[in-house]
């Protein structure tokens, strides 16, 4: 059996959580109630998505993988929601999360997982394979690091536009060790490009944990040091604290085009993807402590409800919400239609679906202006 | 209402699982993420998490039990509800929609339109322009071969192609054949005296393989014929005491005892005299001569609308029951049509027997890829001339051998007539 | 007989040759602790121990780089890649090192490394863990490649690409993981480069490799039945190196050929093979030669779309009778 991962966790996941230290920074001091309350109906809203999603699949309505951001979800609201209009994101497979966040909506999620035309992809992507561009959100990417030069890449159009932006590279603990991701770290230092790495750390490379799979010098973001790269460990399982540390690495790349690589600690609770029997390489009890000590909605839902800003009928109506949407969403997925025949070979090259030679020479279809 | 729960899909490529044992029993309140079973996949045993807050109203099958993806196994609802009849739930839910969605994204003709390479026609090419004529390569040498003028032929292949078929229609000099199955008007004859209309019939699918197959064979297999004469006696007096001793040997279930016929026991002899002349236990295979171990022995049977030719497998290791059980489930077989392909296929040597018809001999065309077929015909009566010189009454067999000479010489072909003839006339040797 | 899974034969071969020679290596992502992520090395990390039998992390240009290098000093390594699919991101390794190191030394070097995983579409995963590179890969010269489609052949490839003294890429198929076929307990080896004629028969030859051999074989029994066709399907084990006398003397026999593969058209197997026949056997052919490939597109993640863009049974009924007419 696998050391338990809290080992290389900060020491602010070791100690019994209490009031976040970074409840008075200034990108949480400027949140009103009602931004406090969507952050918890934003985190609600994937962990019933996620939950529903697995009846779907058991139902063998949908096919191939499904990766769980179950555990995770603090990540996803925290360094999202201090983004503005001009900021980007891209990850890896587990991207249910980040879509849901940056305001896809269910029903496309849920049907693109059933394979369906009225999928944010029109089923040709799948649960791995989610866009939105319209949303600043490239994706969903199944090859294991293979997002990190894209992050890089979409920063370094935002700077040659002259944009004031940045942009989000998620990826796993895994991922931290594939070729891609190293020379992404340093093209975006040589050159100063605004990207954010964003480490989330839960532990396990399917079913590696993260001392078998890293060597480093204290933390996978110390690794930073090594292109002259600014890098910070953050608590996952702390909203207040996960948003902090972003605003401060957006500000960096904001205003000096430099980039950071943030590793945020946090914890899955399903398998690596639905196939994962989960038997191998951690034990049941750290699963159970991670989701009844340090599971960042209950967290976050205490918080609030301390601050008074919850009560006990706000949270049980936006939950109950939350399963009916996610209710309704397999019943339109379900009636949704699958594409047609003739739909497999369009979208391949741009001549053919637009009928006529090329126009975009001048690259101005990329951000639509 | 309460909810059935399927046998889930655990892994991107399960299709059926072993419920390996229940954690939960009828009766118990489950919350979500609550384990109810183990199910053993095609990669390993996976906990199966509750998803529907409830009571478990019922399980539907046993630790153990092997079900497809999809099955009910249980149904979750409210206390005291009735737990549903998981047949009336409208099968498999996913199951039956999915296909169902998918025949609609299909168009109607099954197979959808495929295209065959991204931004690529492939609009069919006209295939004869001006004088040159289309024909495969493959006919245009058949047709140098045989001194045909292939621009002569109206080809039946696609855009015209004059095809290899066309080729051996002309050679055969037999009308070419209709492209496909038409019915052109009938014409009764003047004074409705005539035997039947003058009519062209549609044939079945069955007959044009056999004309295919038969054609083809004639042609380009070079043919040899050789025939011999068998004293039958032997034969008909040992099959005579058998079939008495087999139909004592069953008692008062005699009338369902085998039967041996004639046939059974060429069937068997030809094996073993394939045995002693493995030669002719071969195929032609363009540039080698295949032989073959094992002695798959072919038969004709006749049916109303053709021949089919069911095939006694490993003859050679077969005892004379075995063969004739054999035979005679295949002969049923064909008659009420059940044969299977693979019992009509992999023969290495045809008998074919028309000796119940009377027909005291005659040569069957060759059942390719085989080198050979035994053409049997009827046992007569009639005066031979014994060992002492006298004229008495003998009971005779003409069987004939058509070889294909590319495989079989006329001496592995006589070498083999005269084993059989041998076996036949001492049937006991069969036995050994 | 022993009847076994193709996972299984797989399984013993690796055994086999674990055991047989101390210089054989199995490594790659989840092969040891999670026992495979397809669980084809399952227990052998607790039969052979963590020399043996290694898990890498998730660095696939870096492992399997790492295994060239280890064959150059004539270790063994049975690479595993949890898809195909993953290869490229260690395109460089693969191709340009191991493909050309012995060449580029003037023979002086060998690279004695096997690749092994799953390489196949159909089930469901999306257009990047889909993709079939065996045409890609036999395009370069210097790198052998087989595909097996059934678990006898399954183990005796893999056995043979173990001896083999070059690098050699097996490509597997998940769907086919759980076919069940007799399979020797005993040592044997099937030689690279020699195809098999899976079903014999008369008028129409079939030429497949991997999954595409049990598609055809399934519609050569309906168009026996259903229309009267005596197919012959060859199915070539190896792409390269090609078993061309096999392909050929079929072709000498039925006249007319479908080639049948779950590759992309554009410049796949199918073309070298149509290469091939009309090259060597033009005047034997009949007909035009017919192919049916998977649909000129990305991988579709929509299942009942994706059964339709891989070759089934109905669309090679289809494509054979194409080629009959
Ligand atoms: C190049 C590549 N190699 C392997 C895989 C298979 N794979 C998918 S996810 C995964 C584990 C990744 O773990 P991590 O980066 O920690 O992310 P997590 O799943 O924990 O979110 C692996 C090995 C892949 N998709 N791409
Ligand atoms: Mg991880």
């Amino acid at each position: 059996m696998a050391k338990p991962i809290a080992l290389t966790h900060p020491e602010s996941l070791k100690r019994p959580p209490g009031p976040s230290a970074f409840a008075k920074d200034p990108v949480n001091a400027a949140l009103t109630k009602a931004d406090k309350v969507k952050l918890y109906t934003q985190m609600a809203r994937i962990r019933h998505f996620e939950q529903r999603c697995i009846r779907t699949y058991q139902q063998g309505k949908i096919g191939g993988f499904l990766h769980l951001y179950v555990g995770q979800e603090a990540i996803a609201a925290g360094t999202l929601s201090v983004l503005g209009k001009d900021d980007h994101l891209i990850t890896g497979y587990r991207d249910h999360g980040h879509a849901l966040m940056v305001g896809m909506d269910m029903n496309s999620c849920m049907a693109e997982l059933q394979g369906k035309v009225t999928g944010c992809s029109k089923g040709k992507g799948g649960s791995m394979h989610y866009f939105a561009p319209d949303k600043n959100y490239w994706g969903g990417h199944g090859i294991v690091g293979g997002q990190a030069p894209l992050g890089a890449g979409i920063a370094y159009a935002l700077k040659y536009k002259g944009l004031k932006g940045c942009c989000l590279a998620y990826m796993g603990d895994g991922a931290v060790n594939q070729g891609a991701v190293h020379e992404a770290y340093n093209l975006a230092a040589l050159w100063d490009i605004p990207v954010i790495f964003v480490i989330e750390n839960n532990g396990y490379s399917m079913g590696t944990s993260q001392e078998r799979s890293s060597a480093h010098p204290g933390s996978l973001a110390q690794r930073a040091e090594g292109y002259g790269m600014d890098w910070d460990l953050v608590n996952g399982h702390d909203l207040y604290e996960v948003r902090a540390k972003t605003a401060a690495a957006v500000k960096r790349a904001h205003e000096k085009s430099r980039p950071t690589i943030l590793e945020i600690f946090t914890y899955r609770y399903f398998g690596h993807s639905m196939a994962d029997p989960d038997k191998t390489y951690r034990d049941k009890d750290e699963i159970k402590d991670y989701r009844e000590n340090k599971d960042p909605i209950k967290l976050w839902e205490k918080t609030l409800l301390d601050e008074g800003v919850l009560d006990a009928a706000t949270i049980a109506s936006v939950n109950e919400a939350a399963m009916d949407e996610a209710d309704k969403a397999a019943a339109f997925a379900d009636e949704s239609p699958y594409p047609e025949v003739s739909d497999i070979t369009k979208d391949i090259y741009w001549e053919e679906d637009n009928r006529g030679p090329a126009t975009n020479s001048r690259g101005t279809i990329i951000f639509g202006d | 209402m309460a909810d059935i729960i399927d046998m889930p899909k655990l892994s991107d490529t399960m299709t059926v699982g072993t419920l390996v044992k229940w954690n939960v029993k009828e009766g118990d309140t489950l919350a979500f993420g609550d384990i109810l079973c183990e199910v053993e996949t095609d990669k390993a045993t996976m906990e199966v998490q509750n998803t529907i807050p409830g009571v478990l109203l019922k399980t539907y099958a046993a630790a153990g039990a092997q079900l497809p993806v999809g099955a009910p196994i249980a149904a979750i609802g409210k206390k005291g509800e009735a737990a549903p009849d998981p047949a009336a739930k409208k099968a498999p839910a996913a199951k039956a929609e999915a296909p169902a969605k998918a025949e609609k994204a299909k168009p109607a003709a099954g197979v959808p339109a495929i295209p065959e390479s991204t931004g690529v026609s492939c609009a069919p090419q006209a295939l004869a322009s001006g004088d040159r004529v289309a024909a495969s390569p493959y006919a245009k040498r058949m047709a140098a071969k045989a001194g045909v003028n292939v621009a002569a032929l109206s080809g039946t292949g696609p855009g015209g192609r004059v095809v290899a078929n066309d080729v051996l229609a002309a050679a055969s000099s037999t009308p070419a054949a209709p492209a496909g199955p038409v019915n052109v008007a009938v014409t009764p004859p003047a004074d409705g005296k005539g035997i039947q209309p003058d009519a062209d019939v549609a044939v079945s699918g069955m007959r044009q393989t056999i004309a295919r197959r038969l054609l083809e064979s004639k042609v380009t297999v070079p043919h040899f014929y050789l025939e011999t004469e068998v004293d039958a006696a032997p034969l008909l007096a040992l099959r005579e005491t058998l079939n008495k001793r087999l139909a004592e040997a069953a008692g008062k279930d005699a009338k369902d005892a085998l039967k041996l016929s004639v046939n059974d026991f060429i069937l068997k002899a030809s094996a073993e005299a394939l045995r002693r002349v493995p030669a002719v236990n071969a195929s032609w295979a363009g540039t080698s001569i295949r032989t073959h171990g094992a002695v798959h022995l072919a038969f004709g049977v006749a049916l109303e609308d053709g021949l089919v030719t069911p095939v006694v497998r490993d003859a050679q290791a077969k005892s004379l029951r075995e063969v004739a059980l054999d035979a005679k489930a295949l002969i049923a077989k064909a008659r009420s049509k059940k044969l299977t392909p693979a019992e009509m296929s992999g023969s290495t040597f045809t008998v074919t027997n028309l000796g119940m018809y009377g027909v005291t001999g005659f040569f069957g065309i060759i059942n390719v890829p085989n080198a050979a077929i035994l053409s049997v015909g009827a046992t007569v009566a009639k005066p031979v001339v014994d060992a002492q010189g006298r004229i008495v009454v003998g009971q005779r067999m003409v069987i004939g051998l058509s070889g294909d000479h590319r495989v079989v010489d006329g001496a592995n072909g006589a070498q083999f007539l005269q084993a059989l003839k041998q076996l036949l006339e001492e049937p006991a040797l069969m036995m050994l | 007989m022993p009847v076994l899974s193709y996972r299984e034969a797989i399984r013993a071969a690796l055994r086999e040759e674990l055991r047989r020679d101390e210089n054989v290596v199995v490594m790659g992502e989840e092969v040891a602790q999670f026992n495979g992520a397809y669980k084809v090395t399952e227990g052998l990390l607790k039969e052979f121990g963590p020399k043996r039998v290694v898990d890498t992390p998730i660095s696939e240009a870096g492992f399997i780089g790492v295994g060239i290098g280890a064959s150059m000093l004539g270790i063994r390594p049975v690479m595993e890649l949890m898809f195909w699919s993953f290869s490229y991101v260690a395109f460089d390794q693969i191709v340009n090192n191991a493909g050309n190191i012995r060449y580029m030394s003037g023979g002086l070097i060998n690279c004695p490394i096997v690749i092994r995983g799953p390489a196949n579409g159909g089930t469901n995963v999306g257009a990047t863990h889909s993709h079939t590179p065996e045409a890609i890969l036999a395009s370069h010269p210097g790198i052998k490649v087989v595909c097996p489609a059934t678990p006898y052949d399954a183990k005796g490839l893999m056995k043979a690409a173990i001896r083999d003294n070059d690098p050699v890429y097996v490509m597997e198929n998940t769907i086919l993981y759980n076919d069940k076929g007799e399979v020797p307990d005993e040592d044997y080896v099937i030689p690279l480069g020699v195809a098999d004629v899976k079903r014999e028969g008369t008028d129409l030859t079939i030429v497949a490799h991997g999954r595409a051999v049990i598609t055809s074989l399934k519609a050569a029994e309906i168009l026996e039945r259903d229309h009267g066709v005596s197919v012959e399907v060859v199915d070539l084990r190896s792409i390269r190196p090609l078993d061309e006398e096999t392909v050929l003397a079929s072709v000498r026999k039925t006249h007319r050929v479908l080639l049948v593969e779950e590759n992309k058209p554009f410049c796949g197997v199918d073309a070298q093979l149509a290469y091939l026949i009309q090259a060597k056997a033009f005047d034997d052919l009949d007909a035009p030669i017919g192919r049916v490939s998977s649909i000129d597109a990305p991988q579709i993640y929509s299942k009942p779309l994706e059964d339709i863009q891989i070759p089934n049974p109905d669309r090679v009924v289809e494509g054979a009778l194409k080629v009959l007419a």
